[in-house]
């Protein structure tokens, strides 16, 4: 089950006409998708709208009154295509998955489906993952809107906007054939706010009544001479329908004054930062009306040049708000003028940087630019001629350290890397590749395993270069997730055909973790409306992978170790293939705690594992860390006037995977580890036996106790000055 | 230029709009904090708003919350997706160096920022691999929050909550309220946690710990030591000879006496009381070189190390800490087990042939260490990870046997190693003292550079080996003792040596 459950939140997608609903943006986008009637759904999981999976996988039960067939498709190419279904049939569908790189994978069916135009409402709702918080390469989806010519809506970031927009994207998919990408960025996506809300409506006509009926018709298919008649009708009469509907319908606003000499042109999803901008220069009031004109575009691709040209008379200069690059709208806007033999002058990636989330500050800088430039009088005096000086806050760079993500407090992926860290210092460096999951966390300190990621399931294709085989054999890291989302076919299949030597470390940690958790084909769960629990190996066996070694418990660092050795130095010619699996910590915990805690309630007996640091025995070498980093094993001052380093030590969120002592014992490190179980509620005998043993053990203690000196309490505090300075902090040397 | 519009006074209406900002490491429940303060605002009758970059960049990664609120009216005030330097009211911050972040990106600014901080710490994973101390300077961060916020609350909010069986967004959730920077009554933040109706008595709490953190922010100290201060203890007749030894210590000079005792603890525990007659006889020996017109750096330092040398970590010390009354006591309390509860404990050991060898007698072992196929037969037998369970019997009783051989210790190959390799280092650090005095104390500091078991061992004490052969590379330099200085601290940034290669090459181009 997903990480995050919404089955309290589902039920406000019950709400109907009077109601209001208050929530996340993209539980809004759910019950918008349901009151406009669609007719199916689907998507693949992946930051920032991983959790829209999660709603519709929860709102299954709802959906399914309403008619409504929900789909978790296997990767986004797989969402992009079940919009097939709107094709022909009159069934508005709609698909969801993030932005840029599912749009990658979606593209090759989105370029089908672009030509061959849709008959029902086609909607992709894109979670653009750009700036702060993204994981991925800093890209945008428009350019695949220009390409494949389907339509771009952006709109203003609140929760009415933003569900206006799916009933506008319906209708403008039906009213011009075309599928359009709904844009959302990731703080949209998580923007809390209310908006009215309307009955659910079912769909006019259900999938299960459409494949009663079915249909077909080649025209609709791509091959010539039809998709030279698609290129024709997506300029002749889809585009000109669009920004017909565009226009009568009022979807771009126009906001401010209409007399102004200066203007904005701005993408609906940075109308708030804009907004934000001119209300701290005094331009614009609390509820964002502004003394500068608005063109604001919630449709941003296609732009209507007559709707540009209007807001644009009059004005003298305009700017062009527009996140990342390159400057699409930018360019576009400038291209009109310019044919029109406009005087005007246009500002965009001048004032504003070409690259980069346009956050407060970036935007109040880029406005009050083009205002030093356009209409220099409207600024407050303070920001033409600064006159308090800011005071000096010292410099924190140097002392605060980064903090990238990495894998959580027990982990079951930390051994594996812990493993293979291991037989690098044994057989030396491997070419490695990585892929898309938590698991490329292990490309950061303190492992540094992999060098590479070339887009989720092409771990090892991205290593198919050295396939021929060489020296050393090359180590490809593949999830569980990307396995099944591309990695079977495109690199498993790519390596089984080319006869590649190669080794391959799969990650099995039961879901699609990176993305909160959601199930995929190899599950151990049993989930009442998907398959799962089917085995990887079999999946490798069926491809011809025939050297296949299972780790059913990836805390065994020294199995890892032992078996990766193995494929890098086995005489086998062929792809070699470890699958190492363990559950998900986060998962794992998020579903034992509750059961344990109810156990030691109901008096059953149950073991708590924790691990611990003899302090007196840790050196502070801290070189257990350099195999681990994790959270729970941190680090601690002792006040002990004869210690210079800080010792090891592990806190009380340690949940006892076993890692510590493996390594310790793997890697042959230190005996400060040990790992203490708490027994609840123990047993009659147990209790009777350990009572027995605590007395002999008592006993002896005692015994030894009477016959030396030995050390008791903590050390004292230095008196003052006699403590030795402190350690100068590590500087770097030159 | 001909403008139509003019510039008017800023909407007052935008200064009310009360901006805050949570920065957290993943997984510290900054979602839930957010949730509360949402719902706080909402059943004040305010309009409010806010936003998250969740993600995988949560996973334990520095994360950040942004809420704007403002008094609800008939129309929707437009809000800010992110926080802007220099323009947030609140801010909240989970950790000490997250505090940092947020002076550090603009997000505390003195005209109007309260800082409501936490002092507690979670290593990054970039300041815990370091050999030596890599911890950040916690000191500089509070020095720049106090210059840089209106108003600043800092108190360990995760040691607050903890204790009250909760997390850390109880207490700060608590702090936030205790503040006054929001215009709402204690019991609406009660009520929203109330109404989330998840752990909500210890949240509570938790909340009324960092509400009077808050409040009282002049009395709010860390925690005083309950703990009994570090003494020896032991039957009388032993206790008489100790006795004197601390006697012996206190006629040492002033600057060297504090250290030196607790150094002669450290080796009367790990030994017995001779074996402290012997550390004395060494420290004495150095005093006898060293003069106060240096205040004695070089004895106190001496009495450190001397210290830390005689008192390796042989497998006795070991198997005698592992299986020590006070310990078992200790992990009971750590653990936070109950007195019905059992508590087992697992230990891990590897004993490899070198560790074998040098628990036999010393010439002994010295023969098979230098036997490749005795060591390899060894290894066969013993090099295997073993995990004893301490809690039973026959594993107890093995260790404690072990820890029992003090009296065989000073046979050992082991000490035979330990006393050849300490009487070098003094040997050679002093032999220096005449020319250059701080040279002298810098190489008997070196002694830092072993520490570790096995191979983090040996790797320390091949660091050790080249740092001490570059006083031959430095000796009659001025700056000698600053530069051996360097070399440790350069041989304490990595595991490999990479920077001690580097400085050591620098070393070379001036030599």
């Amino acid at each position: 089950m997903a990480e995050r459950s919404f089955k309290a939140e589902v039920e406000h997608l019950r709400k109907g006409d009077g109601d209001v609903f208050t929530g996340e943006g993209i539980l809004a986008i759910t019950k918008a998708l349901l009151e406009n009637g669609v007719g199916y759904v689907g998507g693949y999981q992946g930051a920032p709208i991983s959790h829209l999976m999660d709603v519709l996988a929860d709102a299954e039960e709802l959906m399914g009154e309403l008619g409504v067939r929900f789909e978790a498709n296997a990767s986004e190419a797989a969402a992009a295509a079940m919009l097939a279904a709107s094709v022909h049939y009159p069934i508005r569908g709609a698909v969801t998955f993030k932005g840029p790189v599912g749009v990658n994978v979606a593209s090759d069916a989105l370029a089908n489906l672009c030509s061959s135009g849709v008959n029902g409402g086609a909607l992709i709702i894109v979670g653009e993952d750009y700036g702060e918080g993204s994981s991925i390469m800093q890209e945008r989806s428009h350019g695949f809107a220009m390409k494949s010519q389907f339509w771009m809506l952006d709109p203003r970031p609140n929760l009415p906007s933003i569900t206006k927009a799916v009933k506008d994207g319906f209708e403008l998919s039906e009213a011009s054939n075309t599928p359009v990408m709904l844009m959302v960025r990731i703080r949209s996506c998580h923007v809390t706010g209310s908006f009215a809300t309307k009955d659910n409506v079912s769909p006019p006509l259900t999938v299960k009544e459409a494949i009663a009926n079915p249909q077909s018709d080649f025209n609709r298919v791509v091959l010539p001479p039809m998709s030279y008649v698609h290129e024709q009708d997506k300029i002749k009469n889809r585009w000109p329908n669009a920004e017909k509907f565009i226009v009568e319908n009022g979807l771009n606003e126009v906001f401010g004054p209409k007399d102004a000499k200066i203007g904005i042109v701005t993408q609906g999803g940075m109308y708030n930062g804009v907004i934000r901008a001119l209300q701290r220069l005094g331009l614009a009031d609390v509820f964002g009306n502004t003394e500068v004109p608005i063109y604001c575009l919630n449709v941003t691709y296609p732009i209507v040049a007559s709707e540009f040209a209007d807001f644009c008379k009059g004005k003298d200069h305009v700017l062009v708000v527009e996140e990342g690059q390159p400057e699409h709208i930018e360019q576009m806007l400038g291209n009109f003028l310019y044919k029109a033999g406009a005087k005007l002058k246009l500002y965009g990636k001048d004032v504003l940087p070409m690259a980069g989330e346009y956050t407060g500050q970036v935007m109040l800088d880029g406005v009050t630019a083009f205002l030093k430039k356009a209409a220099p009088d409207m600024l407050p005096g303070q920001v033409r001629a600064p006159n308090k000086e800011a005071p000096a806050i010292p410099d924190l760079s140097k002392t605060v350290p980064i903090r990238p993500p990495g894998f959580c407090t027990g982990c079951p992926e930390r051994p594996i890397f812990a493993g293979m860290k291991l037989v690098e210092q044994e057989l030396g460096k491997s070419q490695i590749t990585g892929d898309i999951g938590c698991h490329l966390f292990g490309s950061l300190p303190p492992f540094e395993i992999g060098g590479a990621t070339m887009g989720y399931g092409l771990g090892p294709a991205a290593n198919a270069a050295f396939d021929g085989g060489g020296e050393r054999r090359a180590i490809s890291i593949l999830g569980d997730g990307g396995f099944w989302h591309n990695g079977l076919s495109s690199s498993i299949g790519n390596m089984v055909f080319n006869k590649s030597d190669n080794v391959v470390m799969i990650v099995d940690n039961y879901y699609s973790a990176a993305t909160g958790g959601q199930d995929i084909m190899s599950s151990r769960a049993k989930n009442e409306t998907k398959a799962t629990n089917n085995p990887i190996e079999k999946a490798l066996k069926g491809m011809g992978v025939e050297w296949v070694r299972t780790i059913d418990r990836t805390y065994d660092v020294g199995k890892v170790r032992d078996t990766l050795r193995e494929a890098l130095t086995t005489d086998f010619r062929g792809p070699k293939v470890i699958v190492a699996s363990s559950e998900c910590m986060l998962n794992k915990q998020r579903r034992e705690k509750p059961l344990r805690n109810k156990a030691i309630k109901d008096g059953r007996r149950v073991d708590v594992p924790r691990f611990g640091v003899d302090e007196n025995i840790c050196t502070g070498d801290h070189a257990c860390i350099r195999l681990s980093g994790c959270p729970s094993l941190s680090l601690k001052k002792l006040d002990d006037p004869l210690r210079d380093d800080p010792v090891a030590s592990i806190d009380q969120t340690c949940v006892g995977c076993g890692n510590c002592g493996e390594v310790a014992d793997a890697a042959v490190l230190c005996p400060s580890f040990y790992r203490a179980d708490v027994v609840h509620n123990p047993g009659g005998f147990e209790s009777w036996r350990a009572g027995l043993r605590n007395r002999i053990i008592g006993w002896l203690q005692k015994r030894r106790d009477g016959k030396r000196l030995r050390l008791s309490g903590t050390a004292p505090a230095a008196p003052s000055g006699a403590k030795a300075a402190p350690q100068p902090p590590m500087g770097a040397l030159t | 230029m001909n403008m139509p519009l003019q510039h008017k006074t800023p909407d007052a209406r935008v200064e009310q709009i009360i901006k805050l900002a949570i920065m957290a490491v993943g997984g510290q429940g900054g979602g839930v904090l957010t949730n509360w303060i949402e719902s706080l605002a909402r059943s004040q009758g305010y309009a409010c708003q806010a936003t998250s970059v969740a993600g995988v960049a949560q996973r334990t990664g520095a994360t950040i919350y942004y809420i704007e609120m403002t008094p609800a009216s008939d129309q929707q005030p437009v809000f800010a997706l992110a926080p802007a330097g220099g323009d947030v009211d609140i801010l909240i911050a989970a950790e000490m160096m997250e505090v940092g972040r947020a002076v550090m990106r603009g997000f505390v600014t003195p005209d109007r920022t309260v800082l409501i901080g936490s002092t507690h710490r979670q290593l990054a994973v970039s300041e815990k691999t370091v050999p030596g101390d890599g911890i950040a300077n916690a000191e500089e961060v509070r020095a720049a929050a106090e210059i840089a916020s209106s108003q600043l609350i800092l108190a360990d909010m995760d040691r607050l909550a903890v204790e009250q069986g909760s997390v850390i967004s109880s207490s700060l959730f608590g702090a936030l309220a205790g503040s006054g920077a929001l215009p709402f009554p204690r019991e609406a933040f009660e009520d929203a946690i109330r109404a989330s109706g998840k752990g909500v008595e210890a949240s509570l709490r938790a909340f009324a710990a960092g509400f009077d953190a808050a409040q009282n922010r002049e009395a709010v100290s860390e925690p005083e030591a309950e703990e009994p201060p570090l003494k020896l203890v032991g039957p009388a007749k032993e206790m008489q000879k100790w006795q004197a030894l601390v006697d012996r210590a206190q006629a040492l000079p002033d600057p060297v006496q504090w250290i030196a005792q607790a150094g002669l603890m450290k080796v009367v525990d790990f030994q017995d009381c001779a074996y402290g007659t012997t550390y004395l006889n060494r420290l004495d020996d150095v005093i006898a070189r060293d003069s106060a017109d240096k205040n004695w750096e070089l004895s106190a330092v001496a009495a450190k190390y001397i210290a830390n040398a005689m008192a390796y970590d042989d497998i006795i010390r070991v198997a005698d800490l592992k299986t020590r009354r006070s310990r078992f006591a200790r992990i009971h309390d750590e653990m936070g087990a109950k007195d019905s509860n059992l508590v087992e404990l697992t230990e891990f050991f590897h004993p490899r042939a070198e560790e074998i060898a040098s628990m036999m007698p010393a010439r002994m072992g010295a023969r098979w260490e230098a036997s490749p196929g005795r060591m390899a037969w060894l290894n066969k037998r013993f090099n295997k990870g073993r995990r004893l369970r301490t809690h039973t019997l026959r594993s107890f009783v093995m260790l404690h046997f072990l820890g029992g051989l003090k009296v065989y210790r000073l046979k050992t190959r082991r000490h035979e190693v330990e006393v050849a390799h300490l009487e070098a280092w003094l040997r050679d650090s002093l032999a220096v003292l005449e020319d250059d005095y701080a040279l002298a104390v810098e190489l008997l500091k070196n002694r830092r550079l072993i520490k570790g078991y096995s191979d983090t061992h040996a790797r320390g004490l091949t660091k050790f080996g080249t740092v001490m052969g570059a006083a031959a590379l430095l000796k009659g330099r001025d700056d000698a003792a600053e530069w051996m200085k360097r070399l440790r601290e350069a041989a304490l940034q990595d595991p490999e040596g990479k920077a001690l290669d580097g400085a050591i090459k620098t070393v070379r181009s001036f030599v």
